[in-house]
């Protein structure tokens, strides 16, 4: 049988990067900062982890350093896009490219080997029933920002400053607070997502290894209309094309074709539903 | 005079200048003396031993730059360089293998076929934007994920050299080759992407096309409102920027080692390199030309630095992207950028 609990534990080993990451898109998207650097930022949290885990022994001191450093590094999307309102597109480009070059570049130095750590001592993080218990914490997280966005006086505010920035100051909230208080909380999101990949689904650092999660998150942002439940379905989406993928190549298909299964997948669903709903608000890095 | 020290001012200037101090601190903390390595990156790079490499990897950023530069021009974002490269390189591949036409007419079939694939492939982002609402800058990413993957799975599994355990596809045939300069690996194809070049500063410049490309970046409403077609013209940009991918893809192939190689293509990341050009210079023709070879030196130095200081080469690559990040961060559109951050220079110090 193809489709059986196997494949659905697989996908949602799969998900959880993507969704953590996506949580803290969405997060963004909700207060009017468009982030395409979550890619960038996972990357960061992968190094970070493996490197804090190998230098401590500790993997879940990687899992903090991952989200302090991932929090530090999404800084320079907050001062970029809100404090000097540059254009947060190119931005998240150019931080995505950093982060390629800065964790490659680390490697090097570090640890002085090229394209990937792999160390039999590196310390991974423990499974509770077969998911790590970030998989467990991310879950927890879609509940919680549900929470926080649909009843939370915070959630309230963040959704106003992204949908009318001007009506929101003029009640005395400030945007660029919210707006940063989002970027950092999608940077720690995104360094949790990095600890997970590097941590949890595998237990090594490979150059550029988020290899577009980052960027599929986006669209999860996109395909769950910034809403918690919405990316979460969209993240498991992502997580069963690549469950399925890694299922049809032990049937014997070719690896190109289940590596590229994920985005066309991800293209597919998001060409069903845009389709549907033309107009959406949209979001720019600058508060205007 | 007031037009040098208005470009030393420029944010331009300044994010160079700050990408550089950056690089010369991550070099002291690797224990390296800056000037020896930058001494490194810039000799090497424009050296005799050098240059030949630099032209030979500056057609390639030049080309993706122009690339990604011309949409960029009206606002538009093509991601998905790396899909439309390695798609045209795979069909020129393909055409100079399979070809019953002599090989001076191959060579010329074969970018051309390039070219078509290149152009077919992006033009599918631009659909995806026109008809189901998928961002553009969403819709070519992600569709160049799959055209990478086929294009491996070519060379590896259907078209794959019999008896060699490279992934990679038989050797062109005798001739089939772009015409190189001398004994250096700089080919013709340097010329094509020069022509093109001077063809978009052309249009820029002096053409009306060009000017409702520039309109359309500076402000998209007022183009629509002047009768721009938005949709057409995101099909047309496209297509022009897919073509100009497959054609460096084409001449990647034609070019030594005369045959597609998995992954020769993407893994020098050209595609990023050009794109960073080209929001260096948003994308301007001349200042494109101009950073793209700023970054072909910075790419090929590199890897002297790394010989004569063993400092990693990625610290380029770190270096091109804190220029980026300083740039976007004082500036927000193409065009609209140099204007806005005029007006606030007052305030901050360079």
């Amino acid at each position: 049988m193809f489709l059986d609990s196997d494949l659905l534990m697989s996908a949602l080993r799969a998900l959880t990067p993507i969704l953590l990451a996506a949580l803290g898109g969405a997060l963004c998207e909700r207060a009017g900062v468009f982030n395409i650097g979550l890619e960038g930022m996972m990357l960061m949290g992968c190094f970070t982890s493996v490197a804090t885990s190998w230098f401590t022994g500790s993997p879940w001191l990687g899992v903090l350093a991952a989200a302090l450093a991932a929090a530090a590094y999404s800084l320079v999307l907050a001062v970029g896009a809100v404090t000097l309102r540059g254009d947060a597109v190119v931005l998240g480009i150019a931080m995505n490219l950093l982060a390629v070059g800065l964790t490659s570049f680390l490697l090097r130095t570090v640890f002085g080997v090229q394209g990937t750590f792999d160390d039999p001592s590196l310390a991974g993080l423990p499974l509770i029933g077969g998911f790590t218990p970030l998989a467990y914490l991310s879950w927890a997280a879609v509940a919680v920002a549900a929470l926080l966005l649909s009843r939370h006086v915070w959630g309230l505010r963040l959704r106003g400053v992204g949908e009318a920035p001007d009506a929101a100051a003029t009640l005395g909230v400030s945007p660029a607070k919210y707006q940063y208080g989002a970027i950092l909380l999608s940077g720690v999101l995104c360094g949790l997502a990095g600890a997970q990949l590097a941590l949890g689904n595998v237990t090594l650092f490979t150059e550029n290894m988020t290899a577009g999660r980052g960027w599929i998150a986006v669209v999860a942002v996109m395909l769950g209309r910034a809403a918690p439940l919405g990316v979460l379905l969209a993240a498991l989406l992502f997580g069963l094309a690549e469950a399925a993928g890694f299922r049809l190549q032990g049937l014997g298909l070719p690896q190109q074709a289940t590596d590229a299964a994920p985005y066309v997948v991800t293209l597919g669903a998001l060409f069903l539903t845009t389709a549907r709903r033309r107009r959406r608000p949209r979001t720019t890095g600058a508060v205007q | 005079m007031t037009r040098i020290s208005g470009a030393l001012r420029s944010p331009l200037t300044f994010s160079v200048l700050a990408g550089l101090v950056i690089g010369a601190l991550f070099l002291l903390g690797t224990g390296a003396d800056p000037v020896t390595a930058y001494r490194a990156v810039v000799t090497g790079a424009l050296g005799a031993d050098g240059i030949g490499s630099t032209l030979t990897t500056g057609t390639s950023v030049l080309g993706l730059a122009l690339a990604l530069a011309i949409p960029l021009r009206a606002g538009l974002i093509n991601l998905g360089g790396d899909g439309q490269l390695v798609l045209g390189g795979i069909t020129a591949a393909v055409t100079g293998l399979h070809s019953p036409l002599p090989a001076p007419l191959t060579v010329v079939l074969a970018l051309l076929a390039g070219m078509a694939a290149g152009a077919g492939y992006a033009v599918l982002a631009a659909l995806c934007e026109n008809h189901f609402g998928v961002p553009l800058l969403v819709s070519s990413l992600l569709l160049s994920y799959p055209a990478v993957s086929l294009a491996s799975y070519l060379a590896r599994y259907p078209l794959k050299e019999p008896g060699s355990s490279l992934p990679q596809t038989r050797a062109l045939p005798d001739g089939v080759a772009l015409p190189a300069f001398g004994d250096s690996t700089v080919t013709l194809g340097l010329v094509l992407v020069v022509i093109a070049a001077a063809a978009y500063w052309f249009t820029d410049r002096r053409t009306a096309v060009g000017y409702e490309i520039r309109m359309t970046g500076l402000n998209p409403r007022f183009s629509a409102y002047a009768g721009v077609e938005r949709r057409s013209l995101t099909l047309k940009l496209m297509a022009l920027s897919g073509g100009l991918a497959g054609l460096v893809g084409a001449i990647g192939v034609l070019s030594f080692p005369y045959r597609f190689v998995d992954g020769s293509l993407t893994a020098p990341g050209y595609t990023w390199t050009g794109l960073t050009a080209a929001l260096l210079a948003a994308a301007a023709p001349l200042g494109t030309v101009v950073a793209a070879f700023f970054f072909a030196v910075l790419q090929v130095g590199g890897l002297a630095m790394e010989r004569t200081t063993e400092v990693p080469r990625e610290l380029t690559q770190v270096l091109q992207a804190i220029v980026i990040v300083f740039l976007a961060a004082r500036l927000r559109f193409p065009g609209r950028w140099f204007a806005l951050t005029r007006r606030r220079r007052g305030s901050e110090a360079v």
